[in-house]
């Protein structure tokens, strides 16, 4: 299975980036990244003048990005945010990091081999050096990991390190770890990508003076809420990165970061509305990328209260979503619909399933069925991300044509998704991009953590844990399709939609790649961008 | 000049009774809102435990009241404590704020001032006629466009379509004199309201004090127009104009967060913004004090001087 030694963009890879050039070209987004590889480029350009050429070394990038103000740290296990998570790919890798399809490829592990009952796991890392010319050893990877894990600390990473026996695991090599699991996962690869599982070294000092990490890029500077400035690692394993240096500044406001970039003070500007991006793609001042597939959109329902634990009523809320709809107005457009599934294009999507449309009639009749006409539900909201209080006010006049009330009800941003793990009983919802493994592992598991939807069933979890077990693909791509079928027909997830992610570029910027959902490996990746 | 002296040290007394109770209403307020600094850090992942661990982490399990003494405990030895969010020193995150925030409230002082007194003396003096219905409708004008619009329209024109400008202060913010170009559209914003008010209360005290019979009288002695206007009458306009200047003084420094915001400007808005977002109690309490010393003293400050100009005006009440 995952034993494969594949380079980190495998041929299957890139050829999904070339089908998607075609897409592209014709919406006028030019920066294309997949020919940035060395060895793919030439071919396959798509028509499209600005996106080939020869990747050219030299200069210095300009990225803005929302950021988290003079609370800002270069510890990469800290990562939270958007920015914090493309400095910490500048400077530090992961062992394992997500293709477009959410699959995890190896980065600074080179192969992994789990034993028959899937519970231990040997990895074998590569040839790769830190910032400070030594050489990243098994002993690094323990260390990093028990940090992570480190029961007085909170890192983002500990629960998806969570199958991971820390104490049982060794190294057997100067580059090979056998870890030890608690239970069968036949996605491990998948904790190696995980969110923040970042490698530092095992004698790393203090991360904000002088963070030394393996990644393309080195520190050189780092005012928190301002800037951080790296410049180009030589030694990188993956190979050089074409610019010489990279400066990673923050703008918080929208408008700011498209002014910026406009004004030509950034060459790359991250996250812009959608109206922005309508307003600027083709204008020839800046390039607009679009990464699919970035964020679900959705509603989310309450299964285990009422009137949300009749399937019945769920059912009709299913029926009551025009996604198209809520696609124009929540997303602007710039994004596509659902279908009560998470992960839209990843690894074990069950794409068979009929899509979903609005049907009041039916709706309406399911509610009568369930006794529950004239009902009147609360909608919990908040300007917390984009679009959520759009949704719910489109949502509250579709739901009226079925002769339900919603009341639509702000709640704070900085509380809300704690707010809304056990308050209410429906709510917009929003995930970013992760396997849909981890979707289910983190969210519809009994002992979950953020089950937002109080999915608990037992026999939901055996599939699970069965799937966890079985070490043939094929036959695990099956029990996920039999998981996602129970939540199409049943589940608390109302996923209407998919929005883009969208990123402004200077017309010199080339290698960015699109097909890249926003947290997959090819996102803010600056190794292989470079400026023409 | 010692009723003056018992007057400052009165009102110095009263202020720092002000900052207390403004601190504490802050902390009040902050621990009122929903969620707390462990809640807002667990951001879209708040499984519990984590969110236990945070909160552990920094101690906020801690009673409120208890928090509270130790923060003040702190602050008697000069110490503002450390952020809940990063663990570094308040003062760190003040220092670092301030330094963007005073320059760009210098700057505009610097302007406002001759800017707005020129202007409402000249209005005064033609009162009625062109020069003074020019600048009162112009001053009305630019007075009514929140600073948003104004900010949006001037990167517009001069940074996007001109290209003049630059548009932002991104990635400047420990040099900004070191790019003095990047200034300029802030100041522009900041400035345009507090002119107009300056100039509108220039000119209404000047029109006052020219009609007045200590005008009267020094113009039939033969003292010279102008410098019956200079000496006479513009001491006593400015009175009410040095009390706004003090006002907005205090508004350029407790934080422009708009325009901050919109030119990428990380001064001590910028700080009081995500301090709060983050619910970085410390931090927020820190800039509580900072800008309740600055209101404090900006305001005794305004007071002494409008008292120097005209004495009779019985601000020292």
């Amino acid at each position: 299975m995952h034993d494969d030694s594949v380079p980190p963009l495998s041929s299957d890879g890139r050829f999904a980036g070339l089908r998607r050039r075609g897409f592209l070209a014709a919406t006028g987004a030019a920066s294309l990244g997949a020919l940035s590889l060395a060895g793919c480029g030439g071919s396959g350009d798509g028509g499209d003048p600005k996106a080939g050429g020869t990747p050219q070394r030299g200069g210095r990038l300009r990225a803005a990005f929302a950021g988290g103000g003079a609370s800002e740290t270069l510890d990469p296990h800290r990562a939270n945010l958007f920015a914090d998570a493309a400095r910490a790919k500048a400077l530090f890798d992961k062992l394992a990091d997500h293709g477009p399809d959410l699959a995890a490829r190896p980065r600074l592990a080179e192969r992994w081999e789990p034993n028959r009952t899937l519970d231990r796991w040997q990895v074998t890392l590569r040839e790769a050096t830190f910032h400070d010319g030594r050489p990243v050893t098994a002993e690094d990877v323990l260390h990093s990991y028990r940090r992570i894990a480190d029961p007085r600390e909170a890192f983002r990473a500990k629960a998806s390190l969570e199958p991971v026996d820390l104490n049982a695991s060794r190294a057997t090599g100067r580059r090979s770890v056998e870890f030890v699991l608690k239970r069968p996962t036949a996605e491990f690869p998948n904790v190696l990508a995980a969110f923040g599982a970042y490698i530092v070294p095992a004698h790393a000092g203090d991360f904000d003076a002088n963070p030394v990490g393996s990644g393309p890029f080195r520190f050189v500077s780092f005012a928190p809420g301002r800037s951080a400035v790296f410049r180009r690692y030589d030694g990188y394993w993956d190979g050089a990165p074409y610019l010489d240096e990279l400066e990673f500044v923050v703008a918080n406001e929208e408008s700011a970061r498209v002014n910026a970039l406009l004004g030509g003070q950034v060459e790359y500007a991250h996250e812009l509305n959608p109206t922005t991006a309508r307003a600027h793609e083709g204008s020839g001042q800046i390039d607009i990328v679009r990464l699919r597939n970035s964020a679900m959109q959705a509603f989310c329902m309450k299964t285990d209260r009422p009137p949300f634990d009749d399937v019945r009523v769920r059912r009709a809320f299913f029926l009551i979503a025009d996604r198209e709809e809520l696609v124009d107005a929540a997303l602007a457009g710039a994004g596509e619909t659902g279908n009560d599934l998470f992960g839209k294009g990843y690894e074990y999507y069950a794409d068979g399933l009929p899509q979903r449309a609005q049907d009041l009639e039916q709706a309406r009749f399911l509610l009568k069925r369930a006794g529950a006409e004239d009902l009147r539900v609360t909608l919990d909201t908040s300007a917390v991300a984009a679009g959520f209080t759009e949704a719910a006010s489109v949502f509250r006049d579709q739901a009226r044509q079925a002769g339900v009330t919603v009341d639509v009800r702000m709640g704070s941003k900085d509380s809300y998704w704690s707010d809304i793990l056990d308050g209410g009983i429906l709510c917009c919802y929003r995930s970013g991009a992760m396997p849909i493994e981890a979707h289910i592992s983190q969210r519809l598991l009994t002992d979950s953590t953020t089950n937002a939807t109080h999915w608990r069933h037992r026999d939901f979890d055996a599939l699970y844990r069965q799937a966890q077990s079985t070490p043939d693909r094929e036959d695990r791509a099956a029990l996920y399709r039999r998981m996602q079928r129970r939540l199409y027909a049943e589940g608390g997830f109302l996923v209407w939609g998919f929005a883009d992610w969208i990123i402004g570029t200077a017309r010199s910027v080339r290698g960015v790649e699109a097909d890249a959902p926003a947290n997959t490996l090819d996102w803010a990746r600056f190794d292989k961008v470079w400026l023409a | 000049m010692s009723g003056l002296r018992s007057f400052v040290a009165r009102r110095l007394l009263l202020g720092a009774a002000q900052i207390v109770a403004v601190v504490l209403l802050v902390f009040a307020l902050t621990e009122a809102l929903p969620g707390d600094a462990a809640v807002a850090l667990a951001g879209d992942q708040p499984d519990p435990a984590r969110v236990e661990a945070i909160r552990t982490a920094m101690e906020l399990d801690r009673p409120a009241w208890e928090r509270l003494a130790d923060w003040a405990a702190g602050l008697l030895h000069g110490d503002l404590g450390t952020s809940l969010t990063s663990g570094r020193p308040v003062a760190g995150y003040l220092a670092d704020g301030f330094g963007p925030t005073l320059l760009l409230a210098a700057l505009t002082v610097v302007l406002l001032v001759p800017a707005g007194v020129g202007l409402g003396v000249l209005a005064a003096r033609y009162e009625g006629r062109l020069v003074d219905r020019l600048i009162s409708s112009v001053t009305l004008a630019v007075y009514a466009v929140p600073e948003f619009a104004l900010g949006v329209l001037l990167v517009t024109v001069f940074a996007l379509r001109l290209g003049w400008l630059p548009p932002t202060a991104v990635g400047h913010g420990a040099d900004l004199l070191a790019h003095p170009g990047v200034l300029v559209l802030p100041v522009l914003v900041l400035l345009a309201r507090p002119v107009c008010s300056l100039v509108r209360l220039v000119r209404a005290g000047m029109i006052d004090a020219l009609a007045s019979p200590y005008v009267a009288h020094a113009l039939r002695c033969g003292v010279p127009g102008a410098r019956v206007r200079r000496l006479h009458a513009l001491p006593h306009a400015l009175a009410p104009a040095v009390q706004q200047l003090a006002r907005t003084v205090d508004w350029l420094l407790c934080g422009v967060v708009v325009v901050e915001t919109l030119f990428v400007v990380p001064g001590l808005g910028t700080v009081l913004l995500g301090a709060v977002g983050e619910r970085d109690v410390p931090v927020v309490q820190g800039l509580a004090v900072v800008f309740g010393v600055v209101t404090v003293v900006l305001n005794l400050g305004a007071d002494v001087v409008a008292h120097r100009l005209a004495p009779r005006a019985g601000v020292v009440a």
